[in-house]
């Protein structure tokens, strides 16, 4: 097989007519897509991942891209994709490794859900003139209250409530270690979880000093490898999470190219600099869930019974009864993350197969946790693939209490979804440690950025909840009565115990 | 729509249903005449330790054999008869009303302290969604639910309600609109002690109904009404919270009001609204309920239903119009317009 057989993935053109040839395209791309030659700017098509920098950057709107401008025989099952996975692994006998989330062609669930809006019989509520209520609880709650009476007569609350957190808005960020971004990334992200009431995950790669002073807005992570957990983290966290497994793939451990481990991860993580940093699938004191209620509570312990622990699961076949395990586990919240999760890096071959998507598994989670009455007694988390206020909105309303974002947070502060974060060049500074391209990420900007998408969304929430005549979150939450099916097959309806549209 | 109406008398004086239907059916503006009901505490004086069971029998040749055996399973039948009605010329008899004073065996039940309560509720939630051609649309003791498909004055003239007499009534005058002017559907809804009329749109519907048959109750008649009865089944009497607290578990007050209380009553509501977040009702409500203590009724937290009160000497009424209030006492010592979500309580003494 000889090198560049296989047809260009994108073709990137310069009008030289508008060109000036200031060379900010040179600059920009750090997959040498463009060079100087000479006086000349080349451009080398193959090396590029349709980051766009080079057209955001672009002064003169002189570059132009093309997604796979010579293509193969078309065919519906041998794709372009599947063909140039074998042509690359038949060259490298190797896993291939693949960022963000599933790329997988398959039908969105959540866009085959309609929400419900008030008419006559009974009014929409208009945020802009009537209070609405987004704030927030996550952590246990007691089943049911003890009171006692005064002499005076007084009633007296005799039930003691577990911790939680108190969120502005159900809109959470979830865990992105320092190391798969940037610090910087890291940083803008905290600034925006703390101008917006809600909260961010650590990921598992420790708490670099420089977030300290955001620290009771961070959950920090307590994941298999364990990096960078020690007494000092745990105190300073928010909560604790202990993640299992995430959405993009599913029973295997977290995995850190070497690529990224600079000086500064190295250090936060507590592992030698440059070394791939792979967790291991299982967390090795974790075999049954027994162990993952000594977890909980060691970590309780530890943290004096001040913080809420929550539990963090890939979105897999059985997820309900794992997390009803996890309910009785002692755990404050179940994290559910569909299988659109996102990632910095993931073999293709999970990113794209195991899991089951977050609609579905947020529904069978909560059916069961109600099932054995304990639903209001622990916190229901959503992630993987939630895009807009919409998916917000669904999920909340197909049973989850808050919900995770990754990706979208990104995209807000440059990301543009090209899926080659495990190589440690993010364009963006947001997946990479190369100190010139994090410096590209301006903190203060992007928070502001990143904080704009949070109260753009919870306004949009407010809006949605106020037509359908819902003024608390509590009310939306599991409402299922308020979405209705459209192109769903009669077993997903079943499983998301939702009627079809017109029903 | 719908129009609501109730009254208690705090002294436990009797009063007939007389006046209680001429008020209703001044609000037939808010009604389809479609469904109509009364409710009245002290019904059944000669029975009030039996649990008085109303039910809607499609045919009594089948379905009430079927269901006698099983109240024999359970308990004793002290007495049984026909509801007594009487022909209206535009009210369709589609049921047959039937009365049985029930006697519930206690040892049947074991692991609760209600077991007689229980084994009612199990009754009800078991006839109620196994037993077709039955419905048990009224368990409590000395209590009657009579209603219909027809205007107020047609379902009362139907069950002759001037000959019957309480110290508590609730009347509701209904205008259909999620379910189709069905008996069931009509109001008063009952369980045990409990009886609710309510006028308005239930948008935490699906919410409520989950979180409420996570404690194992049934919502078997279609509508959002009957969730009312049990959160406040659950809460009052499972749970038990006071009144006041259980309306304000149904209808809290807003994050920001709880925010400025002083720290104990902030306490208290935060831990109110953190437990029982699934009960808080949403959407356009205006309610009333009642057990043999009393009645209370509120509104959703920004009122978007009407809810009047007023006092004449020992009676408290609770309506959705003055007009109907005042058709059935004149004279008021006191009329008002309650906050939203603010209950107006009226206790036997």
């Amino acid at each position: 097989m000889v090198l560049g057989s296989v047809p260009l993935k994108y073709k990137v053109t310069i009008d030289r007519a508008r060109c000036m040839e200031c060379g900010r395209c040179v600059e920009n791309c750090p997959y040498g897509t463009f060079r100087w030659e000479g006086d000349q700017i080349t451009v080398h098509s193959r090396n590029c991942t349709a980051c766009h920098r080079c057209i955001a950057m672009c002064p003169r709107d002189a570059i132009s891209l093309e997604e796979r401008p010579v293509d193969y025989r078309s065919h519906p099952l041998w794709t372009a994709e599947a063909r140039e996975a074998i042509f690359n692994q038949a060259r490298t006998g190797r896993v291939i490794l693949a960022g963000m989330g599933n790329a997988q062609p398959l039908p969105s669930i959540f866009d085959r859900l309609l929400l419900d809006a008030c008419q006559v019989t009974n009014p929409s509520i208009d945020p802009l003139r009537e209070p609405m209520e987004l704030r927030t609880y996550i952590g246990k709650k007691p089943r049911k209250l003890e009171f006692s009476r005064t002499e005076a007569g007084d009633v007296e609350l005799e039930t003691t409530l577990a911790p939680n957190l108190m969120l502005e808005t159900p809109i959470m960020i979830g865990h992105m270690s320092y190391g798969a971004i940037s610090l910087n990334a890291q940083l803008a992200l905290a600034r925006a979880v703390h101008q917006t009431g809600t909260f961010m995950g650590t990921g598992e790669g420790g708490m670099h000093p420089d977030l300290y002073p955001y620290q009771d807005r961070l959950i920090v992570q307590v994941a298999s490898g364990r990096f960078g957990v020690g007494i000092d983290y745990l105190e300073r966290g928010a909560a604790v999470e202990i993640k299992i497994g995430q959405g993009a793939k599913p029973g295997i451990g977290g995995h850190l190219p070497g690529e990224k481990v600079c000086a500064d991860v190295s250090c936060t993580r507590m592992i030698p600099l440059g070394s791939d940093a792979i967790s291991p699938a299982p967390h090795h004191d974790i075999y049954s869930i027994e162990d993952l209620a000594q977890l909980v509570h060691s970590l309780k312990e530890a943290t004096e019974w001040k913080k809420p622990v929550f539990v963090k699961i890939a979105a897999v076949h059985n997820a309900a009864a794992i997390a009803a395990g996890i309910a009785r586990s002692g755990a404050d919240a179940v994290v559910v993350d569909g299988f659109r999760g996102g990632t910095g890096a993931a073999p293709k071959v999970f990113r794209d197969h195991v899991g089951i998507p977050i609609e579905a598994a947020v529904s069978a989670v909560d059916a069961k946790l109600r099932d054995q009455g304990v639903r209001n007694e622990i916190s229901v988390i959503a992630s993987g693939g939630i895009r807009n206020a919409a998916d917000v909105t669904k999920a909340i309303a197909l049973g989850a209490d808050a919900i995770y974002i990754g990706t979208a947070a990104l995209v807000a502060m440059g990301c543009r979804v090209c899926g080659n974060c495990y190589r440690g060049l993010c364009p963006w500074g947001i997946a990479t440690q190369r100190p010139d391209l994090v410096a590209r990420l301006d903190p203060e900007k992007e928070a502001v950025h990143v904080a704009n998408l949070i109260k753009a969304w919870t306004m949009e929430v407010s809006e949605l909840m106020g037509a359908a005549g819902i003024n608390a979150i509590e009310s939306l939450r599991g409402n299922r009565d308020r979405l209705r099916g459209y192109m769903l097959d009669e077993g997903m309806l079943e499983v998301l115990d939702v009627m079809p549209a017109g029903a | 729509m719908c129009g609501i109406i109730s009254v208690v008398d705090r002294s436990g004086a009797v009063m007939d249903g007389a006046r209680i239907k001429d008020a209703l059916a001044m609000m037939n503006e808010r009604g389809s005449g479609e469904g109509a009901g009364y409710a009245v505490y002290g019904a059944y004086p000669e029975y009030a330790d039996c649990y008085a069971l109303h039910v809607f029998f499609d045919n009594i040749i089948e379905t009430k054999s079927s269901l006698d055996t099983l109240l024999e399973t359970w308990g004793e039948i002290v007495h049984e008869e026909e509801i007594p009605t009487y022909e209206q010329p535009h009210l369709k008899k589609v049921h047959t009303p039937w009365r049985y004073f029930f006697r519930p065996d206690p040892s049947l039940m074991t692991g609760t302290p209600s077991p007689e309560e229980d084994i009612v509720t199990y009754l009800v939630m078991k006839v109620n969604t196994a037993v077709p051609g039955a419905l048990i649309y009224s368990s409590g003791k000395n209590i009657g639910v009579f209603k219909a498909a027809g205007w107020p004055e047609e379902v009362a003239d139907f069950y002759r309600i001037q000959d019957y007499e309480g110290y508590i009534w609730l009347a509701h005058n209904r205008y259909p609109t999620n379910t189709r002017g069905w008996w069931g559907g009509a109001h008063p809804f009952n369980l045990l002690d409990w009886s609710v009329i309510h006028n308005g749109e239930i948008t935490s519907y699906g919410t409520n109904r989950r979180y409420i048959e996570s404690f194992g109750y049934k919502c078997t008649m279609f509508t959002d009404t009957e969730v009312v009865a049990y959160l406040v089944d659950l809460l009052a009497r499972r749970h038990g919270l006071d009144k006041t607290l259980a309306v304000r578990a149904l209808a809290p007050p807003f994050w920001d009001e709880i925010d400025r209380m002083p720290p104990r009553e902030e306490h208290l509501y935060r831990a109110l609204r953190l437990t029982y977040g699934p009960a808080m009702m949403n959407g356009p409500f205006a309610i009333v309920v009642a057990n043999r203590d009393g009645i209370v009724g509120f509104t959703d937290r920004i009122k978007l239903r009407p809810l009047v009160a007023a006092e004449e000497g020992d009676r408290l009424y609770i309506s959705s119009e003055e007009a109907a209030i005042r058709r059935m006492a004149p004279d008021l010592d006191r009329v008002w317009m309650p906050g939203a979500g603010e209950p107006v309580i009226g206790r036997v003494r």
